[in-house]
């Protein structure tokens, strides 16, 4: 092979990887271009507001990746799982418990309640297969319907509850617009997750940056001794992650050893952060068991996998129930980090904005992981922070950069389905084209 | 027809005949209006309610007739003609139009734009042949917020349509400013039964004849267009795509075809709906107007595959019916609340979860 050939090659690939990162793509440009125009974004209220985002969301982001893996594409039908969280919230709340008990009941009780939708819903794509993208969409909106009509009408219309109830419409039919939690010294509900234990900014990046480093560089050695042929490709990737590693660490250390304004930032709740660790860690070692082989044959081909033994409905079923309990406790999540809960708003947006965050993150109707879902949660959200300062500062009005925001959402998940479905057709069309030959 | 062999044939086969949805959704209705008389709700007042808002909606539902037949599935990008239509609605008005001189060029405003804008739309489906439905969504979605931008961002100076500070468009807009409201609907509009007190009907049942009567011409168009060369070689399309190609037929120009229509429909279909409301709603309005149409010509017995315009003027009436009917009703039970709208999102998301459950194929 001469170099010709292989500059070629690299060619190519270039192009092919930037087709297929060009959400990613223009959401970093478009977040560069925020910080370019928006002379003075203060960098400890950007990161504030960030790290705040990310420790709600991204629970919620990592519970849409079993169901991509089981081939049953983005499911929107995690809408399901946050009502059901919702109403465990609503549930916990009208009996006044809180602290980190009545947390923990809420993730309790919202258990058998998400998995009895998660099964449901799974049924549902089960009757609905090729189209469960849509079918989980309309879910959605149909439990949105079901969901009002518990908690405006069956609650105090059918459930008899005290209209003196802190949460009960003066009226005593229906729950109100929003319920407030409560802080939690004061036996409520609110950040009752987070205050377990905070921890500055800057010490997280530190220890984040060391450990990422340290994994690194254990991989590292261990392909050496084990002589893996590494790509060039490979090796660049590790070395700028090493560097980027190494800068953070300085740049933490830097900011510590000084005191510098870095330190102001809002402290990190570390529980919750753990608690993303440990999906993390469950996702991933769900992989290696049957069940996760099971995800991915049946993800990969349905009549192959029915072939060699698999049962590819149960599997699926499977996989929404997990999906399904995961978006009731990341809920649950982002709802004691708000401290209010929106009874008949906060859910809506749930399965849309997650569905973008993962999207924009890289992932793909077929393929999701989860660096897609915590690079995801951080380029969406810095451009939810971003995008009222660019519609201020170039268009002279925020409302125009929220307007814009949410043609970002929706363009976002219009383009990566639409770019995806048009690369399989091209491929399925090729495939046909050489088969003719 | 159907209905009279019903004796002959099962009860079971009866029912997949006329459609489970249609016939639990028109038990429903019979039911509530049967309550709704019991509770005293008058009669004549409910059917006048129904007819209006089946005229109303009646153009919009039948957008989705090309797009199903032609193999594309319901129309759930909607929003793209609704917004041709808006946008042709307040250019005439910037314009200085008034009347009938204004309902006439909004149109010819809104269908040109839906030409266009369609003929893209449909080259999108092609590209993106097996999710249509989904991305269908998000195009409508996006369009809607890309509009909302647009909205406030063009330069439009008329007073009536623009807000009184700053840069961009209202909300709503009224049209009896321009006497436009209602225009259609008072086009040969009589009562029976009622009488007439200080210029208006009280009691008995109105027929808006004029809206009426635009709502079935053009029913009558598209059934003849899919009795037309062209229009029985998209709707083959639509059912056996390989043997259509085979026999030579241009798919992908029929859908395309299919598309334009279906936008064009819309884009006229809004205008005909704001005027009869009264108001023209901009901004995040048309976001989920798709699927109240899609459920209505599921309620009348479409598929997702197969639809004619007969499913268009049974749903149409069928699902305004019962929610002209259900919202008395309901405030008659639950006293001091407003039920409809969240029946309305049961009865609409549901029916339209249950036509995807009857699409056949699908799975890798």
């Amino acid at each position: 092979m001469n170099k010709t050939t292989v500059r070629l090659q690299d060619k190519s690939k270039t192009i092919n990887w930037v087709t297929d990162n060009i959400v990613t793509i223009i959401f970093i440009l478009f977040t560069v271009f925020g910080f370019i125009v928006s002379q003075g974004i203060d960098i400890n209220f950007f990161l504030t507001d960030l790290s705040e985002r990310f420790f709600r969301n991204a629970f919620l982001v990592l519970s849409l990746i079993i169901p991509v893996i089981a081939g049953l594409g983005l499911n929107f039908g995690i809408v399901i799982g946050a009502m059901s969280g919702q109403i465990a919230i609503a549930i916990v709340r009208y009996f006044e418990l809180g602290g980190v008990g009545g947390l923990m009941l809420c993730f309790l009780i919202a258990l058998p309640i998400s998995a009895l939708f998660g099964l449901l819903t799974g049924l549902l794509y089960n009757k609905t297969k090729g189209q469960e993208m849509i079918a989980s969409l309309m879910a959605g909106f149909f439990a949105n319907g079901w969901y009002q009509l518990l908690f405006l009408y069956v609650v105090g219309g059918i459930i008899k509850v005290p209209a003196n109830h802190p949460m009960i419409k003066p009226d005593g039919i229906g729950i109100r617009m929003s319920i407030d939690l409560g802080t939690v010294d004061k036996g409520g509900l609110k950040d009752s997750l987070n205050s377990i234990w905070e921890m500055p900014f800057m010490w997280a990046v530190l220890i984040v940056a060391a450990t990422i480093l340290a994994i690194i560089g254990i991989k590292y050695i261990l392909d050496r001794k084990k002589n893996r042929k590494i790509t060039k490709f490979q090796n660049i990737m590790s070395i700028i992650n090493m560097s980027v590693c190494v800068i953070m660490i300085g740049i933490s250390v830097f900011a510590i050893a000084t005191n510098s304004k870095l330190m102001n930032i809002k402290e990190i709740p570390v529980i919750t952060a753990l608690l993303i660790i440990a999906l993390c860690v469950f996702t991933e070692l769900i992989m290696k068991t049957k069940l996760g082989q099971d995800f991915k044959s049946v993800g990969q081909n349905q009549h192959i996998a029915e072939v060699s033994g698999i049962n590819v409905d149960r599997t699926r079923i499977i996989a929404v129930i997990m999906s399904t309990v995961f978006a009731a406790w990341g809920m649950i999540i982002y709802v004691q980090d708000m401290g209010t809960l929106n009874t008949y708003n906060a859910h809506t947006n749930i399965g849309l904005f997650s569905v973008a965050s993962i999207l924009v993150g890289g992932a793909s109707t077929s393929k999701a992981s989860i660096k897609h879902a915590i690079f995801g949660v951080i380029l969406f959200n810095s451009m939810f922070i971003m995008s009222p300062e660019i519609g201020a500062s170039v268009f002279g009005s925020p409302l125009l950069g929220e307007y814009f925001r949410t043609f970002m959402v929706y363009g976002v998940i219009g383009v990566a389905l639409g770019l995806y479905a048009w690369k399989g057709n091209k491929k399925g069309k090729l495939t046909l084209e050489n088969m003719e030959q | 027809m159907e209905t009279l062999n019903e004796k002959k044939l099962g009860f079971g086969e009866a029912i997949s005949r006329i459609g489970l949805p249609t016939v639990i959704i028109g038990i429903f209705w019979i039911f509530i209006l049967i309550v709704g008389v019991c509770f005293g709700i008058p009669l004549d007042a409910l059917i006048s309610d129904t007819i209006k808002r089946a005229g109303m909606n009646g153009i919009l539902v039948l957008a989705m007739v090309p797009s199903i037949q032609s193999g594309t599935g319901p129309n759930f990008a909607l929003p793209v003609g609704i917004v041709c239509g808006l946008l042709g609605i307040v250019c005439a008005i910037e314009f200085g139009f008034t009347g009938w001189g204004w309902i006439l060029v909004a149109v010819l405003i809104g269908v040109v734009l839906a030409i266009v804008i369609g003929y893209l739309y449909g080259k999108l489906l092609n590209a993106v042949k097996g999710s249509e439905m989904t991305i269908a969504t998000y195009t409508g979605f996006s369009i809607v917020a890309f509009m909302c931008l647009l909205w406030l961002m063009l330069p439009f100076q008329n007073k009536q349509i623009r807000w009184m500070m700053g840069t961009g468009l209202r909300e709503t807009i009224q049209l009896d400013a321009v006497g436009g409201a209602q225009l259609l609907n008072n086009f040969g509009l009589f009562n029976i039964g009622g009488e007439l007190v200080n210029g208006a009907y009280v009691g008995g049942i109105t027929i808006p004849t004029g809206l009426l009567l635009v709502f079935f011409i053009f029913c009558l168009g598209i059934w003849l267009f899919f009795k037309s060369k062209i229009g029985i070689a998209i709707s083959s399309g639509g059912i056996n795509p390989g043997f259509a190609r085979s026999a030579g037929l241009n798919i992908d120009r029929g859908r395309v075809i299919a598309n334009v229509i279906s936008t064009v429909l819309a884009a006229v279909g809004i205008i005909v709906y704001s005027q009869s409301y009264g108001y023209a709603q901009l901004y995040t309005a048309p976001l989920t107007m798709a699927f109240a149409a899609v459920a209505a010509i599921l309620i009348g017995g479409a598929t997702a595959q197969r639809a004619k315009v007969s499913h268009v003027i049974i749903g149409v009436f069928l699902f305004q019916g019962l929610l002209t009917t259900a919202m008395p009703v309901a405030n008659e039970i639950f006293k001091g609340t407003d039920l409809s709208e969240t029946l309305r999102a049961v009865i609409q998301n549901g029916v339209i979860l249950y036509a995807l459950t009857q699409v056949k194929g699908g799975g890798k």
